[in-house]
C-alpha cells in the first residue's frame, strides 16, 4: 500500500511539466477550438470557399448581370457562349446564365429547407424511438410504413390536393415552394430516423448516461446534453446527403410537372429541359449538373470538417 | 420502519430483480434471468460494506437496483427510513443527491464531449441553484480534494489517464456531498499501482466527509483492506455476511472457503503448502438456477438435502450470517 499522503498530491502534474501546464490550462472557448480545428481540414475549407462562392453568385449575380431570366429573345436562339451570353442561350432565347443564377436561388433554398425538415423530423423520431422503449415499436413501424410507400404517387396526390389551397393562401410561388419543401421533407426523414435510433440505443447503455441518470439529471437534459452531442456524426452525414437528395427530388417533381411552373427555373428543371438539346447546346446540361454536384460536394466536405471539429477527441491533432 | 433500524443508513429487504426472457412474435414470457434473487442487508452510517462474488453473480445489477436505476421486481430499499421503491419520480430525483455511484470503467463513465468542469458541475446544475462563480469555485475545490490540478476544468476526459479519469468520476460523485456512495468495481479497470492510490483516496474521503460505502469488487484482498463487513454473493443471493475479520478468519460457507483458499499468500513457504479448494464446473445459468441450494451443483460437501431444500438465512454468531445447511 502506498502512503496516504500520496493521494493528496496533485495528480495532474505528473503528466505535464510546469511550462506546458501554462498553455494547457489557459482558458479557451469551445467555438474558438472548433474553428481552429475546422481550419485545419483542407477539404472543409475548400468546401466553405466553393459554397460561399455559389451562394454569393446566386444571390448577388442577378443584380450584376441584369438580364431577366424569363426574357425571351427569338433572334438569339441556341447560341453558343458569347460575351453578351457567357453560357449561351436556350431554344427559345433565354439567357442560360441568368436562368442558372435564378434557378440556384430556388434550388439552394429548397435543398436546405427540405433537409432541415427531414433532419428535425428524423432526429426527433429516432431519439424518441431509441430513448423511450414503449414508443420504439410504433415509431419504427411508422418509419417502415413511410419507407414502403411509393413516394411518387404519394407526392402526386399530396400536391394535387393542396396545391390550389396553398396558392390562393400564399401566392403561386411561395405556396408551391412551401408545398414542395414540406413534401420532400416528410418523405425523406426515414433513413435519418433509423440511423439515429440505432445510435441512441447504443449510447443510452453507456455508463456516462447511467451516471447522469444516477445524478438525477432530467430525461430531457440527458437527451440534449449526453445523447445528441454523441450522435452528431450520423446526423451530419444525413444532413449533407439530404441536401443533394432534396435538390434532385425537386427536379424530378418539376420534370413531372408537379413542382414549380415551367417558366420558373431551378437547377433540376434546367438539367431536364437541357437534356433534349445536349447535342446543340451542351452548356445547358453541363452547368446545372456541375453546380448541383459542386453544391453537394462542398456541403459534404463542410459536414465532414464540422464533424471532426466538434469531436474533442480529434481536436488538436 | 421500526426504531431498531434507526442507525441503518441503508436497509435492503428481500430485493429481487428478474429480467424476463421473451420469445416469438408476441414476445411471450418464457422465463426469467434471476439476476438478483432476494438479497437483504443493512449498512450502518460511516461503514463500508464489501460485496464480493464472481463475474455475473448479480453484483452490479444489485447496485443499480438499490439506486433505482432499474426498477426492482420485488423487495424494498430503505434509505434513511424512506422506501425508495415507493417514491415518485420527482421525489426520487431529489433523493439521488444523497446517494451517488462511482463506476467501473473510467473510460466509459465520462461523456467524451464534455469538459471536466461541466462533468463535475452537472450534479450541481441539477440540484443546486448556484451562481456560475460559486459553481466553478466548488468544482475547483472538488478537483483539489480528489488530488487533481484545479486548472484542468477546460480539458476533456480523453486527455487524462485512467486513474485521473477515475478521480474525475469520484469528484462528480462527491459534488453534492452525498452520504452514501456505491463503488461499483471502481478499481477493476486500473493498474495495480493506481488501484492503491484510488483506494487510499476513497478511504481519505470517507474519513473527511463521513461517507458510507457499498464497495463492490471481486478482489478479495482489496475488500479485506477497505471493508468493515463483507457480503459474499453467489448466483443472485448472498451466501454469507460477516465482519471482515470474522469472514476472513473463519469462513463458514463452502463457497467463501473456496474463494478464500484461492487467494495467494505473500510468504512463498506458506504459499507452497497452500491447498486450494478448486471448484469444479461452471456457475449455473441464472435463467435456470438449480433446485435447493444455488451452490449445490459445485459444492464439494453437498448432501442430499442441499439438492432439495433451499438453505435458510440465519445468524450463526453475533453478526455472522450464512445460508448453508451444513453449518
Amino acid at each position: 500500500m502506498t502512503e496516504n499522503t500520496q493521494s493528496t498530491e496533485i495528480a495532474g502534474d505528473e503528466r505535464f511539466p510546469e511550462e506546458e501546464l501554462e498553455t494547457l490550462t489557459q482558458h479557451r472557448s469551445l467555438w474558438g477550438d472548433v474553428w481552429r480545428q475546422f481550419r485545419k481540414h483542407k477539404g472543409a475549407m475548400a468546401g466553405v470557399i466553393v459554397f460561399i462562392f455559389i451562394t454569393l453568385a446566386v444571390s448577388l449575380g442577378p443584380l450584376i448581370q441584369g438580364i431577366e431570366p424569363s426574357a425571351i429573345n427569338f433572334s438569339e436562339r441556341n447560341f453558343a457562349p458569347t460575351l453578351a451570353h457567357p453560357l449561351g442561350t436556350d431554344n427559345i432565347g433565354h439567357d442560360t446564365l441568368a436562368q442558372m443564377l435564378a434557378g440556384g436561388q430556388v434550388s439552394l433554398a429548397v435543398g436546405f429547407s427540405a433537409m432541415l425538415i427531414a433532419l428535425l423530423l428524423g432526429t426527433l423520431i429516432g431519439v424518441l424511438a431509441g430513448f423511450i422503449k414503449s414508443l420504439d415499436g410504433p415509431l419504427m413501424r411508422l418509419t417502415d410504413l413511410f419507407l414502403a410507400l411509393p413516394i411518387l404517387p404519394l407526392l402526386l396526390v399530396i400536391i394535387l390536393l393542396f396545391r390550389d389551397t396553398l396558392r390562393t393562401l400564399y401566392g403561386p410561388e411561395a405556396g408551391i415552394f412551401m408545398l414542395i419543401v414540406f413534401v420532400i421533407g416528410i418523405t425523406s426523414w426515414m433513413h435519418t430516423a433509423r440511423i439515429v435510433r440505432s445510435d441512441v440505443l447504443g449510447i443510452k447503455e453507456r455508463e456516462f448516461v447511467i451516471a447522469a441518470h444516477s445524478i438525477g439529471t432530467r430525461k430531457r437534459r440527458i437527451i440534449f446534453r449526453h445523447i445528441l452531442p454523441n450522435i452528431l456524426s450520423p446526423i451530419m452525414v444525413s444532413a449533407t446527403l439530404g441536401i443533394a437528395n432534396a435538390i434532385i427530388t425537386e427536379s424530378a417533381l418539376s420534370f413531372l410537372g408537379l413542382g414549380f411552373p415551367p417558366d420558373f427555373p431551378t437547377w433540376g428543371r434546367l438539367l431536364y429541359d437541357g437534356a433534349n438539346f445536349i447535342q446543340i447546346t451542351p452548356a445547358r446540361v453541363i452547368w446545372p449538373g456541375l453546380f448541383i454536384a459542386l453544391t453537394v460536394l462542398s456541403v459534404n466536405y463542410i459536414g465532414d470538417g464540422l464533424r471532426d471539429a466538434l469531436d474533442p477527441r480529434l481536436r488538436g491533432r | 420502519m421500526t426504531n431498531e433500524n434507526n442507525k441503518a443508513l441503508l436497509k435492503v429487504d428481500g430485493l429481487v430483480k428478474h429480467f424476463p426472457i421473451t420469445r416469438g412474435i408476441f414476445r411471450r414470457e418464457v422465463g426469467s434471468v434471476n439476476a438478483v434473487d432476494g438479497i437483504s442487508f443493512e449498512i450502518q452510517e460511516r461503514e463500508t460494506l464489501g460485496l464480493v462474488g464472481e463475474s455475473g453473480c448479480g453484483k452490479s445489477t444489485a447496485a443499480r437496483v438499490i439506486l433505482q436505476l432499474i426498477p426492482a421486481t420485488a423487495g424494498n430499499v430503505f434509505f434513511k427510513g424512506r422506501d425508495l421503491t415507493s417514491l415518485d419520480k420527482e421525489e426520487l430525483r431529489k433523493q439521488r443527491q444523497h446517494m451517488q455511484m462511482i463506476f467501473q470503467d473510467p473510460q466509459d463513465s465520462l461523456n467524451p464531449r464534455m469538459t471536466v468542469g461541466s462533468i463535475i458541475s452537472e450534479p450541481l446544475m441539477e440540484h443546486k441553484k448556484l451562481q456560475a462563480e460559486e459553481r466553478s469555485q466548488r468544482v475547483e475545490q472538488l478537483l483539489i480534494s480528489v488530488g487533481m490540478n484545479p486548472k484542468f476544468t477546460n480539458r476533456y476526459p480523453h486527455e487524462f489517464s485512467g486513474g485521473q479519469r477515475q478521480r474525475i468520476g469520484i469528484a462528480r460523485a462527491l459534488a453534492l456531498s452525498p452520504e452514501f456512495i456505491i463503488c461499483d468495481e471502481p478499481i477493476a479497470a486500473l493498474d495495480v499501482s493506481i488501484q492503491a492510490q484510488v483506494i487510499n483516496l476513497l478511504e481519505d474521503l470517507q474519513e473527511e466527509f463521513g461517507l458510507t460505502y457499498l464497495f463492490i469488487s471481486h478482489d478479495l484482498s482489496m475488500i479485506r483492506h477497505i471493508a468493515d463487513r463483507v457480503a459474499v454473493m453467489y448466483l443472485g443471493r448472498i451466501v454469507e455476511l460477516a465482519s471482515s475479520q470474522a469472514l476472513y478468519s473463519t469462513p463458514l460457507h463452502p463457497y467463501t472457503q473456496a474463494l478464500l483458499s484461492a487467494v495467494p499468500i505473500h510468504d512463498p513457504k506458506l504459499e507452497r503448502k497452500r491447498k486450494g479448494t478448486i471448484l469444479v464446473g461452471e456457475v449455473p445459468s441464472p435463467a435456470n438456477p438449480p433446485s435447493g441450494c444455488n451452490f449445490s451443483t459445485r459444492c464439494p460437501r453437498a448432501e442430499d438435502r442441499c439438492f432439495k431444500d433451499s438453505p435458510e438465512w440465519r445468524e450463526v454468531s453475533q453478526g455472522h450470517q450464512v445460508a448453508c445447511h451444513l453449518v
